[in-house]
């Protein structure tokens, strides 16, 4: 039996505002309980919302990226369940008419792209943390208000792969936007999934299961490989899936059922009477689509065409906005693009993740970048591994390469004249391996070479070293 | 509309609300009146007029992403029937 | 003649020419309650020992409704669930009034238990009575408010009015009661019932305190989203001088079978005088009338559930003593106990239009409803300057009278329900009194924000008439 795969997910974003959805209270992270807080997100009785503008004009900047189209009028409904962590019992969110309804995000999987459609954006508030204890449970409303936004997706996601990859494209592109920190692990961004599985061929979905408790991409990855598998095993075992939420366990590895039988959720949404609604106009919508900068998917090709890059390379520099702007503004100044996105990726991501900073942070202006660069690859006045040393050091002291070479005394000796000296002396101390080069070992040539290397103190030029002991060594 | 006892138990556990079988069967017989009476809105012509939500003509009402200052945990915390260090506490929550 | 039989604007001139000080206000209004207060009730947490003098040297105190948040100060809608309730914050009305000197009485007004009722008698604290017959009720919910200003036990009062709270009491105590049009005045910090109907406004001794007040305590609040930004005239220019030409329409709907036939009486002859001062009076329809009572429980019940959700005994109020074994139980119970028998009521109806499989017969079928009694009164308005009906259908009614029958409660509303789903502002003045001695109001209504049309007209007919002199002897 083949089986397809079918996901839906549900994105949860805190939006990066520096006020709570419906008051001003700060949306910092990470104060003593209960401090952030005010009669309004606290939900006192008499109190009032009013929404925050920033909120509104991130959620219709998010719903543009995502090709969306934003709805001409728009309101607040409220959504009614009882839970310690929501103040008023109900929660002000968007029900019928959502602010952007359907648009698509493409992901790039192994050379193909695929579109996965969204079938709506909508605004709402989060709710506040609880900490459970054995008989009691306690309330921190600090994070309660903050404005979120919730990102649909239709069902159009076939694997666990290609949830990871709308993952990471869905967060390239909200970084580019600067509307959120997309922190899973600070829960500024959450997921939950929606899958079933159903015979190749057949049209009607089977029946879905929730997964909720991922924190990670890896884990949502993993998550719903898993309940591939479980729900798998369950058909062929004559079972039926049982339409249920169930919960990630990280420790175990696997989604395991919750405990108490599910209600069926009457939210009984209606219009939410303290906030008129929204029209939001076409100037308004192509004044903010105007200040969307170029995303990812697009810089992505671009840079491959215009700086000959590999899809793969491109991806790398792209991934957030910050290193793409650095990466660009080397790699138009550089002659070898290929050469600058190499040492962009390979030396100075180095250096970069060995500090737990972006690269777009690193200190060293493109002038001299690109003069290193120039110095190692054409020049060849160090070697490459000279050349990284360098780097490091043009990190640590912000001094120029030319400078450090000179200072360290590093530069590669390449002329001829100064290496002839230590050739020969090399050649005569190590007769047996001439003579083992003579008999045709091309092993004993590199022995050579490191031992001029050695001689040099690593200063000679290995190339031209080996050039050169081919050309004495063919003679007699 | 008939409603039965049932749907006023269903209705009173959405609503949170611990009723007694007394109050249960007082409320289910005085609900029914004022449904009966409701009912009489059915008569009403409504096809094609748009429901008022918002009584007002206003709408896009917004306000600055400024930070105003809060309360601290002191006066939020000052009404909880309980509280513990900071935080409001409640009895467990069944997950 | 005591102090705390004189209006607000009396007591102002005298201040103001420096004949008396606030202090003495406060002392003469406090010696009065002492006297007046065991027979009318109208200040619940007064209690023998406590003194009512709070804010001494302030201005001229304000009573306050118990829905109105006072900081630091207890407000709790007359609800065991929210028993102790100190609010950290001042209503918006409040900090208008702090602001333009007036003094904020301490002891909040008795109320129907989260402003669901007519009668006051749904209080947790039982009812006050009318000062004018206190077998009788003062009306509700802003009872407490009305009854206050009547015996004089106030000097002014704030109550709210989400169906007519503010102008059936003030009808049925023989004062001046004022309902702004929706958006006039500010509801943040008014703990609410229905977020889409209420709003506060006066209640005074006579239409000159009521302008006063309503120049206080109007105008745009950016704490309320539903609060309109349009300017606020001064409305005590409004107060006369004629109503030469003035068009009143007078809807055939309201003058039917349960109107008690000694009011109608009493507004033709209100009607009569109008006419004598220069009025033009037609007849009008509103043709939507019989279906505000319906509507207006529906969309009251399901906003007023949804509201009344947060009281579950988390954060403020009552917590039920029972140990709760999780949480749900605690809700159950603290809401179980915590709610009078008319809070449950409208909590359940509430849920229950709401609720799925119901919501488009009730709710979205009362709020499309709510569209054509709206454009009756704009089809109305297009051609009249007010509209003048009874506040209510009787006078006052006997306390335990209708308190069996949920439905004939609902019923004392149904002249003043259409205005507040019409978001319109309407004031009830006193125009007569029953055989047996009751207090008979006369309701007019204008179009939004025309309130100076209804301080003309009530100015005008009032200084013709004495009823506002006469004060009930208690």
């Amino acid at each position: 039996m083949e089986y397809e795969t079918v996901i839906g997910l549900e994105v949860h974003l805190q939006l990066n505002t520096r006020t709570k959805a419906f008051c001003g209270c700060s949306t910092e992270f990470g104060n003593e309980p209960n401090t952030q807080v005010c009669p309004v997100c606290l939900g006192f009785p008499g109190s009032l919302p009013v929404y925050n503008k920033q909120a509104l004009d991130y959620a219709i900047k998010v719903a543009l990226a995502l090709n969306c189209r934003v709805q001409e009028f728009t309101k607040f409904d409220r959504k009614h369940y009882y839970y310690p962590d929501l103040p008023k019992n109900y929660q002000i969110s968007q029900y019928d008419l959502p602010l952007a309804r359907k648009g698509f995000l493409d992901i790039y999987l192994e050379g193909n792209n695929k579109r996965i459609g969204i079938t709506r954006v909508h605004m709402e508030e989060d709710a506040g943390k609880l900490i459970h204890r054995q008989e009691t449970s306690l309330v921190d409303l600090n994070r309660a208000g903050v404005p979120l936004l919730e990102i649909v997706s239709e069902p159009d996601i076939n694997s666990p792969q290609e949830a990871y990859e709308y993952l990471t494209s869905l967060k390239s592109i909200l970084e580019y936007l600067d509307v959120s920190d997309c922190d899973m692990e600070k829960g500024s961004l959450r997921c939950d999934a929606n899958i079933s599985i159903r015979e190749k061929g057949v049209v009607t979905l089977g029946t879905k299961t929730e997964l909720k408790n991922m924190n990670s991409f890896k884990a949502v990855k993993d998550a719903l490989a898993f309940e591939v598998e479980r729900q798998r095993k369950e058909l062929a075992a004559g079972n039926k899936i049982s339409q249920e939420t169930r919960l990630w366990d990280p420790k175990e590895q696997k989604t395991i059922t919750m405990r108490t039988k599910e209600e069926a959720k009457d939210y009984r949404y209606f219009p939410e009477p303290d906030l008129p609604p929204f029209i939001i106009k076409d100037e308004r919508v192509n004044e903010i689509l105007r200040g969307i900068p170029e995303l990812p998917k697009t810089k992505t090709l671009r840079f491959m065409k215009e700086y000959g890059l590999s899809e793969y390379d491109a991806k790398i520099l792209v991934a957030t906005k910050n290193n793409a702007d650095y990466s660009e503004e080397r790699l138009r100044q550089g002659k070898n693009k290929k050469s600058v996105a190499n040492w962009l990726i390979g030396p100075l991501s180095g250096i970069a993740s060995s500090n737990n900073i972006e690269i777009s942070e690193i200190k060293i202006s493109t002038g001299d970048f690109l003069e290193l660069i120039e110095l190692v690859e054409s020049k060849q006045l160090i070697s490459n591994l000279r050349g990284k040393e360098v780097l490091a050091e043009m990190f640590a002291t912000g001094k120029p390469p030319a400078l450090i070479i000179q200072e360290k005394n590093l530069a590669q000796i390449s002329d001829e004249g100064v290496l002839e000296k230590e050739i020969e002396e090399v050649i005569e101390e190590n007769a047996k391996s001439v003579e083992d080069f003579k008999a045709g070992k091309a092993n004993a040539l590199m022995f050579l070479v490191g031992q001029v290397m050695k001689k040099s103190k690593g200063k000679a030029n290995p190339k031209v070293v080996q050039e050169m002991l081919k050309g004495r060594l063919s003679h007699a | 509309m008939p409603i039965d006892k049932g749907t006023v138990e269903y209705v009173a556990h959405l609503s949170r609300i611990e009723l007694k079988d007394e109050e249960l069967q007082k409320l289910s017989r005085q609900l029914q009146d004022i449904l009966d009476f409701i009912d009489k809105l059915e008569k009403a012509q409504i096809q094609d007029v748009p429901p008022t939500s918002h009584i007002l003509p206003i709408g896009n009402v917004l306000r600055e992403d400024k930070v105003k200052k809060s309360l601290g945990s002191v006066e939020s915390l000052a009404n909880a029937p309980l509280s513990e260090g900071n935080f409001y506490a409640v009895p467990k929550i069944i997950e | 003649m005591e102090l705390y039989q004189l209006t607000a604007h009396q007591l102002f001139d005298k201040i103001k020419s420096k004949e008396i000080t606030p202090e003495q206000v406060y002392s003469s209004l406090s010696k009065r309650i002492k006297e007046a207060e065991p027979k009318v009730k109208a200040y619940p947490r007064l209690d023998g020992g406590s003194s009512p003098e709070e804010g001494k040297g302030a201005g001229i105190p304000v009573s306050i409704k118990d829905n109105i948040c006072t900081k630091g100060n207890n407000t709790e809608c007359c609800s065991r669930i929210l028993k102790g309730f100190k609010p950290p914050y001042d209503a918006t009305v409040i900090t208008r009034l702090k602001e333009s000197g007036m003094g904020v009485f301490k002891y909040k007004t008795n109320m129907d238990e989260f402003a669901f009722g007519s009668s006051t008698e749904n209080s947790c604290f039982g009812p006050t009575r009318n000062p004018w017959n206190t077998e009788c009720v003062p009306g509700g919910s802003s009872g407490g408010s009305a009854a206050a200003v009547s015996a004089d036990e106030a000097i002014l009062a704030l109550g709210s009015d989400t169906g007519g709270s503010i102008r059936q009491p003030a009808s049925f105590c023989g004062v001046v009661g004022l309902k702004p049009t929706y958006g006039r005045v500010s509801r943040y910090g008014l703990i609410a019932f229905a977020s889409s109907l209420d709003q506060i406004g006066p209640i005074t001794k006579d239409v000159r305190d009521c302008a006063l007040l309503m120049n206080i305590i109007s105008g745009y609040d950016a704490n309320d989203s539903t609060s309109v930004d349009t300017p606020v005239p001064d409305y005590t220019k409004s107060l006369g001088p004629d109503i030469k030409g003035l068009r009143i329409g007078i809807p055939r709907e309201y003058f039917i079978e349960g109107l008690d036939k000694e009011v109608e009486g009493i507004i033709r002859g209100a009607i009569n005088k109008l006419k004598a001062l220069g009025a033009v009076e037609k007849e009008v329809s509103l043709p939507h009338t019989e279906y505000a009572v319906p509507v207006y429980y529906i969309i009251a019940t399901a906003e007023a559930s949804s509201n009344l959700a947060r009281f579950d005994g988390v954060q403020y109020g009552f917590r039920a003593e029972k140990k709760a074994r999780n949480i749900i139980e605690m809700y159950k119970s603290t809401r179980g106990e915590g709610f009078g028998p008319e809070a449950k009521r409208r909590n359940l109806l509430g849920t229950f239009v709401l609720s799925h499989g119901y919501y488009d017969a009730y709710y979205l079928r009362a709020l499309k409803v709510r569209t054509l009694i709206k454009s009756d009164f704009e089809k109305v308005f297009s051609e009249f300057d007010c509209i003048v009906t009874p506040t209510s259908p009787t006078p006052a009614f006997r306390i335990g009278e209708r308190m069996e029958d949920p439905l004939k409660m609902y019923l004392s509303d149904i002249y003043t329900i259409s205005v507040n789903l019409a978001g319109l502002p309407a004031i009830s003045i006193p125009c007569g009194f029953s055989k047996s001695g009751l207090p008979i109001g006369l309701q007019i209504m204008a179009k939004p924000f025309a309130e100076e049309t209804l301080f003309k007209v009530a100015y005008v007919y009032e200084q013709a008439t004495d009823w506002h002199k006469i004060k009930p002897k208690i």
